[in-house]
């Protein structure tokens, strides 16, 4: 392990020599393990040469850059962001503003109690708060020992598949990299997304060979390596012809990050018979309840069903961030793939999202269903927006969509933007929407038999959210569960 | 057991139960009959708790204990339970997990361990029999799609998994045809005529009370207690009418 690292640190400590031949290198200091504030190309070739990253990398990264340059915002979305100082914020490693802890004594009583709730082991929870000397221990807990982990490892191994840090992907398989890398989501396709290519800081990296069923759910969490992935997270799945990996993003646990800015880039590619489940808990720090702190969230996530027959199905749990800004697409070139959406969205005091799905029928016969399950409560606006689209050569396509709102409280707002073009005239779209409110009658109801107000919510909120979250993995499931109540509470009442 | 004195109530304003006095004790069932607009099923939500029911004057003590003072919830946990004259659908929401869950939260209001799903279920099998009904019901959410019968029968299933000490049963005979009405009847007498339990049985009619014998039969009227009598009468009401006897 040390001598790994060792040379590791050799690759970095060459870039950064590297970095100092260029003209606009500042004289950066290997030694130092953050790029200073603000957002330059010295920024972006910092990052590269610390990834120790090949050349046709960087170039891709500056192209990017020049780009994001020329672009601007979105601003078609129903939300209010207030401006970004791009500038004014660290691209790499940022220094850790959260201080080490001594014991768990020093913790916020507030994120205990939902850990509490949430029904984290004790170990975990020093983890998750950041105290000091609790990663080893936690590691052994979440895993009953390290060599559990290597096991998983190793049996990946075996199935052939490959689970790496994207860093570590763009040196050992640059090829397979360089293939897929921006061909689903173009570095030119927004804002966010042109940012991600310039100053993206880690992510991961998947393929699943051709005819191989991923052994195991695959998890960020179980790739130990993985800490600190930052703001800019890069993702790539590319399953083979045949295979089929499950793949589960985020944390239910409440994880405050002092990057205020998140802009993050899933890529999923599925060949012929191949089929992809993505699942997301989504909980950063969503503000507090005067709607002041909390993360702006904009993520670009698509799936390409390039083979036949093959299939993408993106789950999502969004109850974080103060913004949330999210479209998990499929783009259906293959003919007869199938393109699924399921997504639960839960906004809460002065939250706000705006999050839906594409899906782009391009190949004969393909399929997609949309659920969308949208909660608001407090002083919240959740907005549900979504497109389908049929090519004119895309003969016999088929869509079906459901978008429920359910509104707690008087000032919050939901909302349903749907677009539909059909350039073919065979298809069959389908959209259903609903508007309804937790009655006082249900409430009344289930506190009679023995719930708590709180309890009582949560029971119907996930009654409403039921078709989406038995999608998830069942052990996401239950603490998705949980969770739905958690962003709920002091809702009602 | 439940000692109800002098209570008044209001709905938006408008004062519905108007100096009400009632007592029901341990291994007593009494019913409430009246009019419509007499109050009956006001008195259920007051006694359950219900938001926007204000109590303006008056007592409820249940076992010694102030029930006016607890929450909804915490009434349940303390052994009341209220049949509801429109039970309420839940979509989504299975009768199994709402039950296991509303029975687990009152056996952890009271200090006693949860039951596992193991157990629930053997118990749930066991009530849902009792009420001649499939499990393959309470597998399906929360009275959505039931028929009117169905959802009384249900909630006399919920009765008996949550066992409670008290029951306040609003017009449980109502959408019932005949068979079911037996029963339910029966269901009652099983689950609640027993020497530590009390029930107050809101209903329009006879019907019901030929299945339970109730020890006491009141009417209700004008938002009181205008006369009290044994089983018989139910029938002299049945047959004169509210008017003439109250």
């Amino acid at each position: 392990m040390s001598g790994e690292s060792s040379v590791k640190d050799q690759a970095a400590r060459d870039a950064a020599a590297r970095v100092a031949d260029y003209e606009h290198g500042w004289s950066a200091d290997i030694e130092q393990e953050f790029a200073p504030k603000g957002l330059n190309e010295d920024t972006v070739r910092f990052i590269s040469a610390k990834k120790n990253e090949p050349e046709w990398m960087l170039d891709w990264r500056l192209k990017a850059f020049r780009l994001w340059l020329t672009m601007t915002p979105p601003d078609w979305a129903k939300l209010n962001v207030p401006a970004i100082d791009y500038q004014d914020a660290y691209y790499y490693a940022a220094p850790k503003a959260k201080k080490v802890l001594g014991s768990l004594d020093e913790v916020d009583p507030e994120i205990l109690r939902i850990y509490e709730k949430l029904g984290i082991p004790l170990e975990e929870q020093k983890v998750l708060a950041g105290v000091e000397g609790a990663r080893k221990v936690a590691v052994d807990a979440v895993f009953d020992s390290v060599s559990v982990a290597t096991t998983f490892r190793e049996e990946l191994k075996r199935a052939g598949v490959v689970f790496l840090s994207i860093s570590e992907a763009i040196r050992e398989y640059p090829d397979m990299v360089r293939k897929w890398l921006g061909k689903v989501v173009p570095v030119r396709d927004n804002y966010f997304a042109a940012l991600n290519c310039a100053v993206f800081s880690d992510g991961t990296f998947v393929y699943i060979p051709e005819g191989v069923r991923c052994p195991m759910e695959l998890s960020t969490y179980f790739r130990i390596n993985a800490e600190n992935t930052g703001q800019f997270e890069r993702t790539l799945i590319v399953a083979d012809k045949g295979s089929y990996v499950s793949y589960l993003e985020g944390c239910t646990a409440p994880q405050r990050d002092e990057n205020q800015l998140h802009a993050a880039v899933v890529e999923l590619v599925a060949l012929d018979d191949a089929e992809i489940k993505y699942s997301t808990v989504q909980n950063w720090y969503p503000g507090d309840a005067q709607g002041k702190g909390g993360i702006y969230n904009f993520v670009t996530k698509r799936a390409l069903c390039q083979g036949a027959r093959s299939k993408v199905s993106w789950t999502q749990v969004e109850t974080g961030s103060a913004i949330t800004w999210k479209y998990p697409s499929c783009v259906l070139n293959g003919e007869d793939s199938v393109g699924e959406f399921y997504s639960v969205a839960v906004t809460n005091n002065y939250q706000q999202a705006d999050t839906g799905t594409k899906m782009i029928h391009n190949g004969a016969r393909t399929r997609s269903t949309i659920v969308s399950k949208g909660i608001s409560a407090g002083k919240s606006n959740n907005t549900y927006r979504g497109l389908v689209r049929v090519g004119a050569n895309a003969e016999g396509v088929r869509n079906f969509t459901q978008c429920d709102s359910l509104l707690l409280g008087k000032e919050c707002g939901a909302h349903t933007v749907p677009y539909i073009e059909v350039r073919n005239p065979s298809a069959q779209i389908e959209h259903e929407a609903t508007t309804s409110k937790i009655s006082d009658d249900q409430l009344f109801y289930a506190m009679q038999r023995g719930l708590a107000q709180e309890e009582a919510v949560a029971l119907i909120v996930n009654g409403f959210a039921k078709e989406v979250l038995q999608q998830l993995p069942m052990e996401f499931a239950v603490e998705a569960q949980k969770l739905l109540g958690i962003s709920l509470e002091g809702s009602v009442g | 057991m439940l000692q109800i004195e002098d209570l008044h109530a209001t709905i938006a304003g408008k004062a519905i139960l108007k100096g009400l006095s009632l007592a029901v004790n341990s291994g007593e069932i009494h019913a409430i009959m009246g009019p419509n607009g007499a109050g009956k099923s006001t008195l259920g939500y007051v006694l359950g708790g219900r938001p926007g029911y204000e109590v303006t004057g008056g007592s409820v003590t249940f076992d010694g204990q102030d029930l006016l003072a607890l929450e909804p919830h915490e009434r349940a946990a303390a052994g009341l339970f209220l049949g509801f004259q429109y039970p309420v659908e839940i979509p989504g929401v299975s009768n199994v997990q709402f039950l296991r869950e509303a029975l687990n939260a009152q056996r952890k209001a009271r200090g006693e361990e949860p039951l596992s799903g193991g157990e629930f279920l053997k118990l749930a099998r066991e009530k849902a029999a009792l009420l001649r009904m499939d499990m393959d019901m309470l597998k399906r959410p929360v009275n959505v799609g039931f028929s009117g019968g169905e959802k009384k029968r249900a909630e006399m299933v919920q009765m008996g998994i949550l066992d409670p000490r008290f029951a306040v049963l609003d017009e449980t005979d109502s959408g019932l045809d005949i068979d079911a009405l037996r029963i339910v009847g029966e269901g009652i007498n099983a689950i609640m005529r027993h020497p530590g339990k009390g029930v107050l049985l809101i209903t329009h009619y006879q019907r019901l009370l030929d299945y339970v014998k109730p020890d006491f039969v009141h009417v209700l009227a004008g938002g009181r207690i205008v006369r009290t009598g044994g089983p018989e009468l139910a029938l002299e009401l049945e047959e004169r009418g509210y008017e003439a006897v109250a």
